[in-house]
């Protein structure tokens, strides 16, 4: 089961359709079970029952998640796949210790590739959507997987399966969300 | 730039009781945490520790008075205030952001909704009829205290992206609730909330002429539908292929009575001119 988490400035709020609705869909499209929370609603037992987790993005003007770290405390110990989306990436960035930096890009931008990953396999670049208006500085434990000729586009945790991407995968490369639901392993009976 | 200000005074907020609103609340934020609004803090709680029910914006819709623009608001009540409508009326047939055959007829539209609209001429030209967008919503932001913006767009990223833009220059919220939309889900979920919305223009093979001025009732979705697989365009029309003028919606207090109108086709493209129309009691 995939936990989908609602990073926007309310529960059921109007960007909802715009953030958490095209992901969703890619999800019920796929067949991949899952179910969404608002990112104030997460407790252990949504993180229990969750196989992996998507963090997803926000409006530009939404930074109301930033003001909540201990809301985003769990992922230093969550092991199993994670990616978060824009917003979502910060928010995983956050997690580990990183700051962000200006770095405004709004519309299509070209993402090279820059290290091998299952994620990205046999593509040297894609032109990516981009609503953004910080870069995550790279924490220690991540490695830069791809960039724009602005900022760090995607990171990797050096060894679990945790993803940061701040173009949107949901509009245009729905390719690589796909990939990262192949990463996904459905675990039964799960304990402690 | 002409800027006209189409002032309806709404009084009958009452009219719209199937629109669940949220009670707006004070919370005495400081000005340095502003931006962050209308955040309320996870608990439920204002940052002074009073109890909050939430908060709303208030919003003004970028309206051309086709399906999406008019769906996008309806959307847009249900979760904050709307508070008026803006429209930049483009004198440029090509404009990729603004032009729509019957335009003129968004004011006609707000009294229907029984909003405010703030309308801006531009001369279409690529670049300059984005600070003709910008000068509309300083308007609309003068006048009415948008602090955000909603759009209809679905796929336009040349369009969404050109909004995020001013929105962003002007410190607005941007909303565009149908964006990637399931767009199957969406004209179900558009005739089943009991909007009547007429086909005002087509620009792609195979529409003929008799598709001008068609209710898209279920009939004519399932032809779409099928036209949609078979020629590959959109089932929304947002690849330009189709052009649509909404006549009713669940939040207007009358409905649009088309009494005039006039055809003009050639070679799939074509269009259907509302030479004169008014309000009838719904």
């Amino acid at each position: 089961m995939i936990l989908l988490i609602d990073l926007c400035y309310r529960e059921d709020s109007l960007s909802r359709d715009e953030f958490v609705g095209p992901v969703e869909r890619l999800l019920r499209r796929s067949g991949a079970p899952f179910f969404t929370r608002h990112y104030t609603a997460v407790g252990a037992p949504e993180l229990e029952a969750a196989d992996a987790v998507i963090l997803c993005g926000t409006a530009l003007m939404d930074t109301g998640y930033t003001e909540h770290p201990e809301l985003f405390r769990w992922l230093l110990s969550f092991e199993r796949p994670v990616l978060g989306i824009s917003s979502g990436m910060r928010a995983l960035a956050a997690a580990f210790g990183a700051s962000t930096e200006p770095c405004c890009e709004i519309g299509m931008a070209n993402v090279e590739v820059l290290a091998p990953d299952p994620l990205f396999d046999g593509q040297e670049g894609f032109p990516a959507y981009q609503l953004h208006e910080y870069a995550v500085q790279v924490p220690d434990t991540f490695v830069s997987l791809a960039a724009s000729d602005q900022c760090v586009q995607a990171i990797r945790h050096r060894s679990l399966p945790l993803y940061g991407f701040l173009f949107h995968p949901e509009a245009r490369n729905e390719w690589i969300l796909e990939r990262f639901l192949g990463l996904v392993t459905p675990v039964t009976g799960r304990s402690g | 730039m002409k800027i006209r200000q189409h002032i309806i005074l709404i009084l009958p907020w009452r009219r719209r009781p199937q629109i669940p609103r949220l009670t707006r609340t004070v919370c005495r934020i400081p000005p340095f945490a502003a931006r962050a609004l209308p955040v309320p803090p996870p608990q439920g709680l204002s940052c002074t520790g009073e109890k909050i029910t939430g908060t709303i914006m208030k919003l003004g819709v970028l309206f051309s008075g086709g399906k999406d623009s008019i769906f996008a608001c309806w959307k847009a009540m249900q979760q904050e205030e709307v508070v008026c409508l803006i429209t930049v009326v483009s004198k440029n047939p090509e404009s990729y952001m603004f032009h729509t055959p019957n335009i003129r007829l968004a004011a006609l539209q707000a009294e229907a909704a029984e909003l405010p609209l703030v309308e801006v001429e531009t001369a279409g030209e690529k670049e300059e009829e984005l600070l003709d967008l910008k000068r509309a919503l300083l308007a609309a932001r003068e006048q009415y205290g948008i602090e955000g913006v909603v759009t209809g767009a679905i796929l336009s990223i040349y369009q969404a992206t050109r909004v995020q833009r001013v929105c962003r220059e002007l410190d607005l919220w941007c909303f565009n609730p149908l964006w990637n939309a399931d767009q199957e889900a969406y004209m179900e979920e558009l005739i089943d909330a009991g909007f009547k919305v007429v086909i005002a223009g087509v620009f792609s093979c195979p529409f003929d002429a008799s598709w001008l001025g068609r209710e898209i009732d279920r009939r004519t979705l399932d032809e779409l539908r099928e036209i949609a697989r078979k020629y590959r365009v959109t089932l929304t029309g947002e690849g330009g292929e189709l052009e649509t003028f909404v006549v009713d919606a669940p939040f207007f207090a009358q409905r649009i009575a088309i009494e005039e109108a006039s055809k003009t086709y050639r070679n799939y493209n074509g269009v259907l001119r509302i030479e004169r129309a008014g309000l009838v009691a719904k």
